[in-house]
């Protein structure tokens, strides 16, 4: 499914974010990764979905090598693979209903199609009641759910969240939890960067440590490893 | 449903939703799309007005043109057997098409004639008709008017050479040096007019920051993300080409009504009013697209970089 062969990341400034990771991550996974600030979780994810490009190594997601392939098809790539951060990237203007119809919209999907998909998630996501209010009217975690609905609409095979629970209080962060948990039962892989110790002690799963751009640890039903 | 009709189907969907999208955005940069359209405005009505003279003049310039005929006086001391060997050594000429000759008689009705009401008081010379008999030349070449003329001056019994050339250069060195200072003034306008636009684009994007973000990662094409910009662009073009052409319609309209009445007669003429005016329209509306895509092109390319 997601596959990294000795990996480096260089940024222009001369700092190395990746320095020689392999991993592989199969179909159906829910991983965490953990690790300090500024040790290159962030680059990490931002690779798979090709926001950044490795400067040496191969990527490989659902087959297609990233290397090779071209700037005008990355669009393609991103329709398989789903983001949710941190800050929830919602247009304040559009309805939580539009919010997630825009994923689909901007992809030239079919009406009648994007109407069922987006009722069907909103619903996953339980927020079918509230489609037709504005994000200002609801709290961090609806917020955070309208994201992962619009992340899912598409049924991805791949999730990648950073930080996802990082804005928000420890009981919204459990529904969060939660709702990653069902969509993983549905067979999506989700690769998940965290600073939250309590939720990767005890939803377990597996934990790949990064520190200073390296894998330092990978390990199946892992622990967090840090004082937080 | 056949999967071609499916595709035209969301192309035209597509191209909807881009278009309320621009509309949108021109909306919401309210005083710089007023600015934008302002500026394409002026610059197309000086276009415009540039254009319809420069056109005018040349058509003027044409006529005339190919309607240069050399006149060579003969002189009265010539008999008709002098008349007859002249003649043929005009038509030896390389670069002669025609000789024509014209006797004196047939020059005073013409001038009688060109003269109108006035002309009247010449009959009385037709009994003793003070005029010369005359030749007229004509090259295969309207440039060749002058050397030839200048080799019939030579000849024995020419005793006049007259050509309309000299006008004929002149006006075409005035159409030439407009047309320069012209094509200058009108460079720079287009320029500020892109400028405006491709600012009042670079505003939009920067206000759709997020909704770009978005759509790169949800996968958009870069395409799809770009057409309500060039949209946009094309629209403030334009719609700074209405009150040009409208403008220029009118003025011309009356300017038309004015000055043909006062040709009429004259072998020179200016535009008719249809179809001109259509091509005029097409001009603008197409500089004003243009100026628009172009604008737009600036600033995607600046700003929205994949
Ligand atoms: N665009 C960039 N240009 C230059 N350096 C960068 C860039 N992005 C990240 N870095 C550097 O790369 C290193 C890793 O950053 P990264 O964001 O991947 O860390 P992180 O593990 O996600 O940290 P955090 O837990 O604070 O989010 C840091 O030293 C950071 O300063
Ligand atoms: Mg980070």
């Amino acid at each position: 499914m997601i596959d990294m062969q000795d990996v480096f990341k260089k940024y222009p400034n001369g700092v190395v974010a990746a320095n020689g990771i392999n991993v592989h991550i199969a179909q159906g996974e829910f991983v965490y990764v953990v690790g300090p600030s500024g040790a290159g979780k962030s680059t990490f994810i931002k690779m798979m979905y090709r926001e950044e490009k490795p400067t040496q190594g191969t990527i490989t997601i659902n087959g297609i090598d990233l290397g090779k392939l071209k700037d005008s098809k990355v669009p393609l790539l991103r329709r398989n693979i789903g983001v949710v951060f941190q800050d929830f990237k919602l247009l304040p203007t559009l309805t939580v209903y539009e919010n997630v119809a825009f994923a689909l919209e901007v992809i030239e999907e079919e009406p009648k199609k994007i109407k069922k998909r987006v009722m069907e998630t909103l619903d996953l996501v339980n927020l079918k009641h509230k489609a037709r209010m504005l994000p200002t009217e609801l709290s961090g975690g609806e917020q955070q759910r309208v994201s992962i609905a619009r992340s899912i609409v598409n049924s991805p095979k791949v999730m990648i969240a950073d930080e996802p629970t990082g804005n928000l209080d420890p009981e919204t962060s459990w529904d969060i939890m939660n709702l990653f948990d069902e969509i993983n039962n549905r067979g999506t892989t989700i690769v998940m960067a965290t600073h939250n110790r309590d939720i990767v002690n005890t939803m377990r799963h597996r934990v790949i440590a990064i520190e200073g751009g390296q894998i330092i640890r990978d390990e199946q039903r892992g622990e967090y490893g840090y004082e937080s | 449903m056949t999967s071609s009709e499916v595709n035209t189907d969301m192309k035209a969907r597509t191209l909807r939703r881009h278009m309320k999208e621009s509309m949108k955005n021109l909306g919401r940069n309210g005083w710089m799309t007023f600015a934008s359209v302002s500026a394409v405005t002026v610059t197309l009505i000086l276009v415009g007005v540039f254009f319809v003279i420069m056109m005018n003049l040349n058509q003027v310039a044409t006529t005339i043109e190919e309607d240069v005929e050399i006149r060579v006086h003969i002189d009265l001391a010539a008999t008709e057997e002098d008349q007859k060997v002249m003649k043929e050594k005009i038509e030896k000429l390389a670069r002669v098409e025609s000789v024509e000759f014209s006797p004196k008689e047939a020059e005073l009705d013409g001038l009688i004639d060109s003269l109108g009401e006035e002309g009247e008081a010449f009959k009385l010379f037709e009994q003793d008709n003070p005029l010369n008999d005359v030749f007229i030349v004509k090259t295969k070449n309207p440039q060749d008017t002058m050397t030839v003329a200048k080799e019939i001056e030579k000849m024995e019994y020419a005793s006049k050479v007259k050509y309309g050339q000299d006008m004929v250069e002149n006006l075409f060195d005035f159409i030439n040096v407009s047309r320069n200072v012209g094509i200058v003034l009108i460079i720079g306008l287009l320029f500020t007019a892109m400028f405006l636009i491709s600012n009042t684009i670079k505003i939009t994007i920067i206000a759709r920051k997020r909704e770009i973000e978005i759509m790169r990662l949800v996968g958009a094409t870069n395409s799809f993300i770009r057409w309500p910009f060039f949209l946009e662009g094309l629209m403030l073009g334009v719609l700074g080409a209405i009150i040009p052409i409208v403008l220029i319609s009118f003025l011309y309209h009356y300017a038309y009504g004015y000055i043909a009445p006062r040709l009429e007669g004259h072998f020179i003429q200016i535009l008719e009013f249809n179809p001109f005016i259509y091509q005029v329209a097409a001009v603008l509306i197409l500089l004003g697209a243009l100026i628009g895509v172009w604008g737009s092109l600036m600033s995607v390319r600046k700003f929205l970089k994949v």
